[in-house]
């Protein structure tokens, strides 16, 4: 079965923004970034800097669905962690809930062991939040995100006014 | 999987262009990219090979206008065409909204179209989704050639269910907004109908 759209709330944005911030400060990172397995983001605490976060999201999601194949090549059912080490800064790439990937930059301000540490505490905390998401999505019918959604009621010349 | 984020305001969709090696699904989207206002647009991606070719994906963020205060945001993925990357290809069609198949219409590549479009319904397949009811368009690329199969042979051949059909040069954009509309409304309306 296909997966079911994602609706985030702007109280679910909130919720895992607080988790965020936390993370990007016990861990002494650089960034900390959510997004989904199709590569959407989903929240970020800390600096891009000149970094884009579309592009960032769409080569991590890449990155890490390329492991998932690997994985399944060899026979496990995954590799959570991935872990890029560069000159300066270094990215920390973990899965969340089968849904969401949370991917942390630091550099030589932090270490590997103290961000391993605070992001799986951090983790445990997003699986719940993530899985009520994904539980109210799937859900859909009665619930508020439902009620809320903008394309129920969308016209062929809402749809043409797009293109000018 | 459509992505709808109530704080951002924006809608978030994936558009896949699929199709047999060398048959203009990059060129496509470098187009759409060259003839993008920057303020519509994001970074053009393309892990490619040094000769150009498609090793994992190209990746492109395009803006439309907003509906109903939602942002439209899409995202473009091609898929690497040749034979042996089909674990690369499978992996991008997850969490797909639209496909678009760009066909190549010379006569020496009608079996590789074949089996390029019998892959993408496998490969939909083990994604839990069924051809006959996505959002997809069929383009008929490379009109400009003199061994181009003539279009209604192309439809009998191609065809897989009443999809919107059509004609491209895509490296002088000749049909490559049509295309892009026509799947994006097409996403959109699914969208309505869920």
């Amino acid at each position: 079965m296909a997966a079911s759209d994602l609706v985030l709330l702007e109280k679910d944005h909130a919720r895992l923004t607080v988790v965020l911030e936390r993370l990007r400060l016990d861990a002494n990172a650089k960034l900390v970034f959510l997004l989904d397995k199709n590569g959407q983001q989903i929240a970020l605490a800390g600096d891009l800097g000149a970094v884009d976060p579309t592009s960032l999201a769409s080569l991590t999601a890449g990155n890490v669905a390329a492991t998932d194949g690997l994985a399944k090549l060899v026979g496990e059912k995954e590799f959570s962690i991935l872990f890029h080490e560069g000159e300066h800064d270094h990215l920390h790439i973990n899965t969340v809930a089968a849904r969401a990937i949370l991917l942390v930059m630091f550099d030589l301000r932090s270490s590997l062991g103290l961000v391993r540490l605070r992001v799986k505490k951090a983790t445990a905390e997003l699986v719940t939040i993530i899985e009520e998401i994904v539980a109210r999505s799937e859900a859909g019918g009665a619930s508020e995100s439902r009620a809320l959604t903008p394309f129920a009621e969308i016209t062929d010349e809402d749809i043409d006014a797009l293109f000018g | 999987m459509t992505f709808i984020n109530y704080a951002a305001r924006e809608i978030n969709c994936k558009i896949v262009y699929y199709g047999p090696g060398l048959g203009g699904k990059t060129t496509n989207i470098q187009y759409v990219y060259d003839r993008t206002g920057s303020a519509t647009k994001g970074k053009l991606i393309s892990l490619a090979t040094e000769s150009d070719r498609t090793l994992f994906f190209d990746f492109l963020p395009i803006e439309f206008g907003a509906i109903r205060g939602f942002r439209t945001r899409f995202h473009l993925y091609t898929v690497p065409g040749q034979v042996f990357y089909d674990a690369s290809r499978k992996l991008i069609l997850k969490g797909m909204d639209g496909v678009v198949f760009v066909a190549d219409s010379q006569e020496v590549r009608m079996d590789a179209n074949l089996e390029s479009i019998r892959n993408l319904e496998e490969n939909l397949k083990e994604h839990g989704y069924d051809l006959k009811r996505v959002p997809y368009v069929l383009q008929l690329n490379k009109r400009d050639l003199p061994t181009a199969v003539p279009v209604p042979e192309m439809i009998a051949a191609l065809r897989v269910k009443n999809e919107p059909v059509f004609e491209a040069i895509a490296t002088r954009g000749v049909g490559v907004f049509d295309t892009l509309k026509s799947i994006v409304k097409g996403v959109l309306l699914d969208l309505r109908s869920r």
